[in-house]
């Protein structure tokens, strides 16, 4: 029987900071152009943690309001506040700059994060007061050290600064004296990485309503690499966020397939719970600095703020069939192929119309489609366009020249199976997945039938292949009670059936 | 235009000489189109990349213009490429490439 979601989560950190000294794009411009009018204005340009929370997208994301919500506001969305907008919300939250730092340095076993004593005592209250942060986390906040020593580190032993404000209040020192991979810069990546996953998992765990102990398996998606040199990438970011988040009954590996990442980490759970290897699975991934700012020079160019200022976070909870959530279809996958090729009329067909035809639908029987669900509102400015309608779009493009949607119908399509993008662009993050969320309740609330999650990721990035990838899903309303029906007897009518032939056995063995 | 693009074009335009180079760009976007036009004519305007204060002049062209679109294969081109002219903003892509190639295109 396929797998359920039990739910999902969706966190951010603001980390307006992390901006500045960790985003590529003004790394790469520091060395390249160090005296650049963009370095120069960009601190202007950063959002304050109130901006970051009233921001629109920012609400949809942690479930405050919903994608039809958003399409109903009048675009540009980085001018207008959502009424009534709060830092947590129905699947997680919005986490301030200062309580992510402290969260990070719980995260970290090995020492190497140092927060100024200071800074600890007047943020450490405000951590322990969010609910979903529990008192074994808080516990692991040490008291911090003297801002000397922070300093010390940075300048003379390479370590990685993390501020507040323009004020240095901590650092993350390499992990060894020559060991790239253990680099400041490398631990500082990945701590954030799984601090933010870590988060993720605690809001997912309480969203899906079952017992931390209930998890049985973690799967971490993200983007980035942990490991020595000796095993660059050897892992295992899932069970190291599972620690944290006190999964005591869970081990995990680490999946990766860039932007795909989430797509196929959810198709591997959802087949781990199918066949019966684990009961429960939680599909999880953090945030990524890198990523911070990465339009950030359109954004400044044209007078916008800088609107990727957030890290963030995901986790889905998938667990046996409960009959009542609704569930994978593992009977309805599209997968690109080695063979598919990248003209994206191929890429949609592989991941769209095959699927689909496969199985006996149209492009039409579904009702809602999450592609690659980035914010607008980002990428416009960037010369990148609107990225969930260009897929809309090439989708119904497609239905057309399938003969399965009249060409008139074109752009009505592109609203009626379509969804207004929200999510922050970090890479795996807006990658079909932040729709999970809405998906399970409208279907539960009978509002919709399915949902077809649609991953998608550009392996060339890495040198490795020039292959384009892709997976996708279907989700849909629980068919337990009808494939019971169909199958004409229910699971407990089968034990029945099975406890009467023992029995039966052992009194005929008695007999004997 | 990503760096790594940036150097093949400028490897390539020193093997083979820029006369002898076409560009065809694939951007969803006519803004976009027009960037990677201008990085590969005129310089990479980001200042971010090996093209920087690199005036190519190269020859280009979007796969969705008419210069383009002529020299395939018709069975080819429906296959891998109707279904993204009938999303695209053709018309818009065009200007912008037209205006790019008008200004910095040393060999048309």
């Amino acid at each position: 029987m396929n797998s359920v979601i039990k739910g999902a989560s969706y966190v951010l950190a603001h980390t307006p900071q992390m901006v500045v000294y960790n985003g590529t794009t003004q790394t790469t411009e520091r060395i390249v152009n160090p005296e650049s009018e963009y370095l120069k204005e960009l601190e202007s340009h950063l959002r304050s943690y109130e901006e970051c929370v009233n921001y629109w997208p920012n609400q949809v994301y942690i479930g405050n309001a919903t994608p039809e919500d958003l399409a109903g506001v009048e675009f540009p969305y980085y001018d207008k506040v959502k009424e009534g907008a709060e830092r947590y919300g129905k699947y997680g939250e919005i986490m301030p700059e200062e309580e992510f730092i402290l969260l990070v340095q719980a995260c970290d076993q090995f020492e190497v994060v140092k927060v100024d004593k200071e800074f600890v005592s007047a943020h450490k209250a405000a951590f322990a007061a969010d609910p979903i942060i529990t008192e074994d986390i808080v516990a692991r906040v040490e008291e911090g050290v003297e801002l000397s020593e922070i300093e010390a580190a940075v300048n003379d032993e390479h370590a990685e600064g993390i501020y507040v404000a323009g004020k240095l209040v901590a650092c993350v020192k390499r992990a060894h004296d020559i060991d790239v991979n253990l680099s400041a810069h490398v631990m500082h990546e990945n701590l954030m990485s799984k601090a933010s996953s870590v988060l993720a998992l605690l809001y997912g765990v309480k969203n899906a309503g079952i017992s931390k102990d209930d998890v049985e398996y973690v799967i971490d998606c993200a983007e980035e690499a942990c490991g020595d040199m000796n095993q660059r990438g050897g892992g295992n970011f899932a069970k190291a966020a599972a620690e944290i988040a006190c999964l005591n009954n869970a081990t995990g590996s680490d999946s990766r397939g860039f932007c795909a990442g989430p797509s196929h980490a959810l198709i591997e759970a959802a087949a781990l719970v199918k066949s019966g290897a684990y009961k429960c699975v939680a599909v999880t991934a953090g945030g990524c600095t890198a990523k911070l700012g990465m339009n950030g020079k359109d954004h400044v160019k044209k007078g916008l703020p800088i609107l990727e200022d957030c890290l963030a976070g995901f986790c889905v909870i998938l667990s046996e069939n409960d009959g009542v959530n609704p569930e994978i279809n593992l009977d309805i996958l599209g997968r690109h192929t080695v063979g598919t090729g990248s003209a994206p009329q191929n890429v949609i067909g592989s991941l769209v119309a095959d699927p689909l035809e496969r199985a006996g639908l149209k492009i039409t029987d579904i009702d809602k489609f999450s592609p690659e669900m980035q914010n607008p509102d980002i990428t416009k400015p960037a010369g990148a366009g609107d990225v969930p309608l260009a897929n809309y779009k090439m989708i119904a493009a497609l239905a057309v020249k399938r003969g399965e949607l009249d060409r008139k119908e074109l752009a009505s399509f592109t609203t009626g199976h379509g969804l207004t993008g929200w999510a922050p662009t970090q890479g795996h993050i807006p990658s079909g997945v932040p729709y999970i969320g809405f998906a399970r309740e409208d279907i539960l609330a009978g509002k919709m039938k399915n949902a077809m999650i649609i991953g998608k990721g550009s392996l060339f990035l890495g040198r490795m292949t020039n292959l384009f990838d892709g997976v996708s899903f279907v989700i849909q309303a629980n068919t337990k009670a009808e494939a019971e029906a169909a199958a004409g007897v229910s699971e407990e009518e089968v034990k029945g059936l099975i406890a009467k032939a023992m029995k039966d056995f052992a009194a005929s063995l008695m007999a004997e | 235009m990503d760096l790594e693009n940036q150097k093949r074009v400028k490897e390539f335009a020193e093997e083979y000489g820029a006369e002898n180079l076409v560009v065809i760009l694939g951007a969803a976007e006519g803004e976009a189109a027009g960037l990677a036009a201008e990085t590969v004519t005129a310089g990479d305007p980001t200042f971010a990349g090996p093209l920087t204060g690199v005036q190519l002049g190269l020859t280009t062209y979007h796969v969705c213009e008419p210069e383009m679109k002529e020299e395939f294969d018709e069975a080819v081109y429906d296959e891998q490429i109707s279904m993204m002219e009938m999303v695209l903003d053709v018309d818009d892509i065009i200007s912008e490439m037209s205006a790019i190639r008008d200004e910095f295109c040393k060999f048309l």
